[in-house]
């Protein structure tokens, strides 16, 4: 308490830069001919850009005032709101890095859109900003009806940047995004405001303590999970994903693979396992059959994919099956590899599908048949490839690596068929991403056009290359990440237990 | 025996509103049509003064032998409702003038209508009641069809007048019934006596009657007509204020005339507002003309406050008013949108000739999103905390199944409200629209900031007065 609201400034540092960004274009517009429009694009981009890394400083800092040793939520402000609503922000170990992991990404994804968005680039801009706000306030919000604002007012800004700068289909998977996350998410209200009449607040820690009826358990338990099944998204509910990703831009897939799906998980672990642990228990073995039906079904489906996004879409699905393999094992190994997967994930799928944007940009289209070969013309694209191929593979060294074993050794000792069943999709995993590295970049060049396709370009290496080093980063030394999470699996176990 | 003190604490905004329409019938008299010109402002000026008063006197007092009482709950009511007329009577001027139909008659009839609506809310007696409730209906009648040269705003006109005038004659049937069983006029002596089948048909048709002036289903068929037919800026006034005022009506009646009964009609209020939901959900998902759009959206926003309603007093009159005051605000702002968007040939009505406002007019476009997210429900905006708190009263109050229902027809409504969204951001441009007189952009920017944006910041401030308010009712 007291002191400088280091995360109220945090989370709401992009929401002002996009308003300043708004009145500089308002003040400025008039003068619009085409080039002109283009540069003050790329002036806006700048600004973004400025502000999205001022917000990872601000995060920095954020991290260096986190004390690892404390269990319970940090840097907490606290203010009364509407009746008992407070506005209250804190973090554990486990918020802290989601939203280093946020921060991280969304500058990588506006330096990613610098030569690939074009038209209404102020308006991008804006989007992603507002966007980070409501991802970070996610994860920084410590009750529920301020975490469920931020959950549900995310999906705006994504809807628009499906809608307006998505594929060919962009309006239908932008309401198809948009509907299904709704859906799920009232049914998470009724939920949230039936909890916040219980027990008279709507704060974490009192709602952590509070004991709500095992019967009633079960129905909040459904309708909670019923929200985040769809953001994580766990199958059978996972179908908007695949369009959702195909038809959003490069940066779109990024943060949505990135931050997005993780506010699924993340919801698992603050609300499904402390707040109803009995329910929790009673569910285990259906999520653990559909954490394995996702990991092994989607990876077939991933196989036979032909467009080189939905195989990476698909992949994410069968990757955060782990994530729900992980959480729902209750021991400490396996929500710490749970946390790690969803951190390893980012990274790694974010730059899957950065580098998919990469040829996309030169050869407009994602049809791995019309690739082939681009090892003779792009080493450095194919070197970077190759190591992130590796990674979601799971190849030790790399983060991939940890988060899927952590996740199956917490698995096995709740349950040693979901842990086989996870293996399985570790070797799935394997062939379809070397199948899909084999026919695009090895072989001989069939496609002429690919005969004059160029390597990446320095901004492409800025963002990819960060995310490499990372990704290699935590595959040796996970223990980074290990003692920032640890105190908040603990505590989320031992609350749990009854404690 | 006049105490004129006393007076002025029950009725002080009538009072002022019947002075400022008679002297506006005078100096048209006078004036002839030299008052055409400054009548929209005297009638705004009229308004605002009405609000003002009302503010003053907040605590309300009784007058005229119990014929009529006001308490801070009507009070409050009657601040937003005349605030709201009033911009709904500032931003009509430029549209009336286009239309060569700025005559004073529009203003001095929102005054007698804002008159109507002042009346309904200070009402304690059945007579008050209705004189109150002919005196908006008359005037409102006359302002659907005040464009009488055209076809759609005299068919508006006469399909409100003919339906208005049965459902005045139901709400007089059941005010006479009861009044036959209980042998008196005044809500004390009524909320004194027992219930006798009489009575609950008395009721009954009472709130068949109410809920004509509401729109709530299954009495609502007029709404989407006359909202189309009727010229865009009554359209507006129409939503806002005297919707706010009539809805607040309904619960003092539920809740102080009927409130021993509150068993007998919560059934009744539920159904009426789980149909609303439903038919106003449904409803606009087909619409291609925005004024019918708005005109079912409107009809379900009113099954939402219904659903406080059927809350009863401890829990919902507090969130009704919430929900309310951000509702009119909204809906204003909704209409005021519509307003502002014209094209050489005529008003925009279609709703694909919206397309592309946001490549043209950005501001107006992010300021209409606004509203539309905010009256569709969704946080961050001001909306979602209306219906927040009505659907918290509906779920303290164990009304599980109708919250369901208002759950299903956010979802659904969400499928026009994105639409709408859809068509401004995604869609290529249209038309290029022209630029249109200021009031109306600043009515639409207002709107969108403070039910919008204000409301989410401040909203502890509103729930604070709102519940203050509420406490008026002495339940």
């Amino acid at each position: 308490m007291g002191g400088f609201p280091i995360l109220s400034a945090l989370t709401f540092m992009p929401l002002v830069g996009a308003m300043l960004i708004m009145l500089v274009r308002a003040a400025t517009s008039g003068s619009s001919s085409v080039s002109e429009a283009s540069t003050s694009g790329r002036t806006a981009l700048l600004a973004g850009l400025v502000i999205s890394g001022a917000t990872f400083i601000a995060s920095i800092a954020a991290f260096s005032a986190f004390d690892y040793g404390h269990s319970g939520y940090q840097l907490v402000e606290q203010y009364p709101w509407y009746k008992s609503i407070t506005y209250k922000l804190g973090v554990d170990g486990l918020s802290m890095s989601l939203i280093l992991l946020t921060t991280f990404l969304t500058p990588i994804c506006l330096l990613a859109s610098w030569n690939s968005i074009n038209t209404r680039v102020t308006e991008y801009v804006v989007a992603f900003l507002v966007l980070e706000t409501f991802m970070i306030g996610v994860f920084t919000a410590m009750d529920l009806v301020l975490f469920y604002i931020f959950f549900e007012a995310g999906l705006i800004p994504m809807f628009l940047i499906i809608g307006i700068w998505g594929g060919k289909d962009k309006i239908y998977a932008a309401f198809k995004f948009f509907l299904y996350t709704l859906l799920g998410s009232l049914l998470m209200l009724v939920a949230v405001v039936y909890m916040y009449v219980a027990a008279g607040s709507s704060d974490f820690e009192v709602l952590e303590k509070f004991k709500f009826a095992p019967e009633v358990q079960i129905w909040l338990w459904l309708a909670f999970v019923a929200s985040f099944a769809v953001k994580l998204p766990m199958w059978p509910v996972h179908t908007w994903l695949p369009d959702a990703h195909v038809q959003a831009p490069t940066a779109g897939s990024v943060v949505l693979a990135g931050v997005l799906l993780k506010m699924g998980g993340y919801g698992f672990l603050r609300f499904s396992l402390p707040m109803f642990p009995d329910a929790s228990h009673f569910f285990q073995p259906w999520m653990f059959a559909l954490a394995v039906a996702a990991i092994v079904y989607t990876s077939l489906v991933a196989w036979r994919q032909t467009d080189m996004k939905k195989l990476i879409a698909y992949s994410s699905v069968a990757h955060m099956g782990f994530v729900t393999l992980g959480v729902f094992s209750f021991n400490e190994i396996g929500i710490q590899g749970a946390i790690f997967q969803m951190l390893s994930h980012g990274l790694i799928s974010g730059a899957l599908f950065l580098i998919v944007g990469v040829v996309y940009d030169r050869m407009h289209t994602r049809e791995i048949a019309a690739y082939g070969g681009l090892v003779h013309r792009m080493p450095v694209y194919a070197t970077l490839f190759m190591l992130f191929t590796m990674a979601n593979v799971g190849l030790p060294g790399t983060s991939g690596f940890i988060g899927e074993i952590l996740t199956m050794v917490g698995g096995f000792q709740a349950s040693t068929w979901a842990a086989a069943g996870a293996a399985l999709g570790v070797i799935f995993s394997a062939v379809y991403m070397l199948t899909l590295y084999r026919r695009t970049v090895f072989g001989e060049i069939t496609n002429p056009e690919l005969n004059d396709i160029k390597d990446m370009n320095w901004i492409e290496l800025i963002c990819i290359v960060p995310l490499a080093l990372l990704t290699i980063l935590f595959g040796i030394a996970p223990n980074l990440i290990f003692n920032l999470t640890e105190a908040s699996a603990l505590r989320i176990l031992s609350m749990m237990a009854g404690g | 025996m006049l105490n004129f003190t006393a007076m002025t604490y029950a009725i002080g905004p009538e009072l002022w509103l019947v002075s400022a329409g008679l002297v506006g019938v005078l100096l048209g008299a006078l004036m002839k049509d030299a008052f055409n010109g400054i009548s929209f402002k005297f009638g705004a000026l009229a308004l605002f003064g009405a609000a003002a008063i009302a503010a003053m006197f907040y605590v309300g007092g009784e007058a005229f032998n119990g014929l009529v009482r006001t308490n801070t709950f009507v009070n409050f009511a009657k601040i937003v409702a005349f605030v709201i007329g009033g911009l709904a009577l500032v931003m009509s001027e430029g549209f009336m003038k286009r239309h060569g139909t700025a005559r004073y008659e529009y203003a001095l009839l929102t005054i007698f209508a804002a008159l109507g609506m002042g009346m309904i809310l200070s009402a304690a007696d059945l007579m008050t009641l209705y004189m109150g409730v002919e005196t908006l209906s008359l005037s409102s009648y006359v302002l659907a069809a005040f464009h009488r040269d055209s076809a759609r705003s005299s068919e508006a006109g006469l399909k409100y007048f003919v339906l208005g005038a049965l459902a005045s004659g139901m709400l007089l049937y059941g005010a006479s019934l009861v009044y036959g069983f209980t042998g008196t006029t005044s809500f004390e002596g009524i909320a004194g006596s027992d219930m006798s089948i009489g009575m609950m048909f008395g009721m009954v048709l009472m709130i068949v009657g109410l809920a004509f002036k509401i729109s709530a289903a299954p009495m609502h068929v007029w709404t989407p007509d006359v909202y189309e037919g009727a010229p865009t800026p009554v359209g507006a006034f129409f939503s806002s204020a005297p919707k706010m005022a009539s809805i607040v009506v309904f619960a003092n009646i539920m809740f102080q005339v009927f409130g021993e009964a509150m068993d007998q009609w919560q059934l009744i209020v539920a159904i009426i507002a789980g149909l609303s939901m439903i038919i106003g959900s449904f409803g606009a998902l087909t619409q291609t003309n925005i004024k019918r759009l708005l005109g079912y959206s409107s009809i379900a926003n009113v099954g939402y406050a219904l659903v406080a309603v059927a809350a009863g007093p401890q829990l919902g009159a507090g969130p009704l008013l919430i929900f309310m005051t951000i509702y009119a605000i909204s809906s204003l702002g909704l209409f005021a949108g519509v307003l502002a968007m014209r094209r050489p040939g005529g008003m925009v009505e279609g709703i694909n000739e919206l397309g592309g406002l946001m490549r043209k007019r950005p501001a107006l476009a992010i300021a209409l999103s606004i509203l539309v997210w905010s009256v569709s429900g969704l946080p961050p905006f001001g909306g979602f905390f209306g219906k927040l708190a009505v659907f918290q009263a509906g779920i303290e109050a164990g009304l599980i199944p109708l919250t369901i229902i208002l759950v299903v027809a956010s979802v659904v409504s969400l499928g026009y409200y994105l639409r709408l969204i859809k068509i401004m951001w995604f869609d290529e441009p249209t038309e290029r629209f022209e630029t249109i007189d200021g009031s109306v952009t600043l009515v639409v920017m207002a709107s969108a900031l403070i039910a919008g944006i204000l409301f989410m910041f401040f909203i502890y401030q509103l729930g604070w007065w709102t519940d203050q308010a509420a406490l008026g009712l002495g339940a």
